[in-house]
């Protein structure tokens, strides 16, 4: 299947490197109005609703209004690392594209890569470092604590994160994201549904949003990390923010939801997997408006009381069933997955509590 | 052609991140160039073809040592005040050389082989074959293991003691 004409690899790149800048951006946009016009009947609100019909036009009045704005970098900040910082929390969400295909086998940068979901945990681990070097930067002591929970955060839900994604990658025994599309005829959040939530949970936590966002915590410390940023940086923390959401819908809709396979995939496969890239993204607002924040001690506990112990549980039962079965899963083990799935989630939510309303301080 | 203008792009940007990290009085960035120095050397791997070590090196050196050295820094009282300096400077640069010289004469000494054909098998396949294959490294990779977490336990049951 030659969908691409183009052979010189220069011109591949120089294609797919404007493609996935424009896809970015554009579907940044798109997310913040989804978002922000999603959240208005949550809120019983109408959300935007003045600029543009259906206020469509909301996200490029932002865009220009924060252009505008002035650039402001507190006393006593460390300037380079302050001038620095926005640009390399954004550089790894570009980074993360090249290897997501868009449509058909050859329609990405490099969606063939043989480390491929490898490459995207490696990448994504990147933009804490940004975040870090904001928090410091700033010379602000909010800033530094969300600078803090970050690193506690990363550092627990990488873990559910990388081994919900190793339960596939031992059905398909390939890393690359190709392969996983392809991989099996059942999509594999029917097929490792424990595998899928546990992946939607930590991936939030990785790119704090909704329930884990404690590194911006409002009621806290204010915004955390970007409360000493504005004009084109703080654009820029935004961008990378929602960019980052959208690159773990993205993903989550390629391993998970087999990407641009879908009726007619030749033609319409691009549709396919923006469209499921939508689905998951409609998902993760539905959970950041529905719970409320967490607190550090039960994000912690979540993390390595819950996520953790049944992300090696579920990693095992894939294990058992690719021996069994001899790498030929059937479809209907599906079937026992769920249960397995079930009986575990109703069993920690009987054995396990996210500590009330009580902390406990070690002197 | 290009993995050569790539190769060289990256090695002195390497040396020079080496560089500025033992150089510079500012540790917090010094952490960062350790940073940058991590990155450049697993961009020398993907130029050597090991796309493997090279997200392992990114996941691992940056993702998690390298974070934890600066979430280190930051507990750290007089971080600002900057690197102090030792009076073991010295006998470290005379290590150092010492270290530097042992790895450049067996590293040119070595019999390398040159001009081989490519591996059929991915640097991913090939690691867990060697890995996990019955005459492989089982073995010594589950005694790390073993002995990685007996450490980890160690140290949990020293910091319980107070």
């Amino acid at each position: 299947m030659s969908f691409w004409p183009l052979d010189n690899y220069w011109a591949h790149f120089a294609v797919f490197a404007t493609v996935i800048l424009a896809f970015v951006v554009i579907g940044v946009m798109a997310f913040i109005y989804v978002e922000r016009r999603g959240f208005g009947p949550f809120q019983l609100r109408r959300g935007p609703n003045r600029a543009g019909p259906f206020g469509v036009l909301q996200p490029i009045a932002d865009a220009i209004k924060v252009l505008l704005k002035e650039d402001i970098v507190p006393a006593g900040a460390d300037r380079a690392v302050h001038f620095l910082a926005p640009v390399v929390v954004f550089l790894p969400v570009l980074l993360i594209f090249a290897v997501v295909p868009f449509h058909g086998k050859l329609g990405g940068l490099i969606p063939n890569l043989n480390i491929g979901i490898l490459y995207v945990v490696a990448v994504s681990a990147l933009g804490v470092v940004g975040l870090f070097m904001a928090g410091w930067g700033s010379n602000n002591k909010y800033s530094l604590i969300s600078a803090m929970r970050v690193v506690a955060a990363m550092i627990s839900y990488e873990m559910p994160l990388v081994l919900s994604i190793i339960g596939v990658v031992v059905i398909v025994g390939s890393l690359s994201m190709n392969d996983i599309v392809t991989g099996h005829q059942v999509p594999f959040f029917l097929l490792t549904p424990l595998g899928f939530l546990i992946f939607l949970a930590s991936s939030m936590a990785e790119i704090n949003r909704g329930p884990f966002d404690l590194l911006e915590a409002d009621s806290e410390i204010v915004a955390g990390f970007h409360i000493e940023y504005s004009g084109m940086k703080f654009a820029m923390f935004y961008l990378a923010e929602y960019g980052h959401a959208l690159a773990m819908s993205a993903i989550a809709a390629t391993v998970f939801l087999k990407g641009w396979v879908g009726p007619a995939d030749d033609y319409l496969g691009g549709l396919w997997f923006v469209a499921k890239t939508l689905l998951i993204f409609v998902l993760l607002i539905w959970f950041r408006i529905t719970f409320p924040r967490l607190r550090i001690d039960q994000l912690m506990g979540f993390a390595w009381k819950f996520l953790f112990p049944a992300a090696l549980i579920n990693l095992l039962v894939i294990g058992i069933e690719e021996v069994a079965f001899d790498g030929d899963i059937p479809w209907w083990v599906l079937f026992i997955n769920f249960a397995v799935a079930g009986g575990l989630i109703l069993a920690w939510s009987k054995l396990f509590k996210l500590g009330g309303g009580r902390v406990e301080v070690a002197v | 052609m290009a993995v050569d203008v790539a190769f060289w792009i990256l090695a002195v940007l390497s040396v020079v991140a080496a560089l500025a990290v033992i150089m510079l009085r500012d540790v917090f960035r010094a952490a960062l160039f350790l940073i940058l120095c991590f990155f450049t050397v697993a961009g020398i791997y993907v130029t050597l073809n090991a796309g493997f070590l090279a997200a392992v090196q990114v996941l691992i050196y940056i993702g998690a040592i390298a974070i934890l050295l600066i979430f280190a820094i930051m507990f750290t009282r007089d971080a600002q005040a900057g690197n102090p300096s030792g009076r073991l400077r010295l006998p470290a640069g005379v290590a150092a050389v010492v270290l530097l010289g042992v790895m450049i004469s067996s590293a040119v000494t070595y019999g390398w082989l040159e001009g081989g054909e490519m591996s059929e098998m991915t640097s991913t396949g090939g690691l867990g074959q060697l890995l996990f294959s019955e005459n492989g490294f089982v073995l010594p990779l589950e005694i790390a293991g073993v002995m990685l977490l007996a450490a980890a336990l160690g140290a949990i049951a020293i910091m319980r003691e107070k």
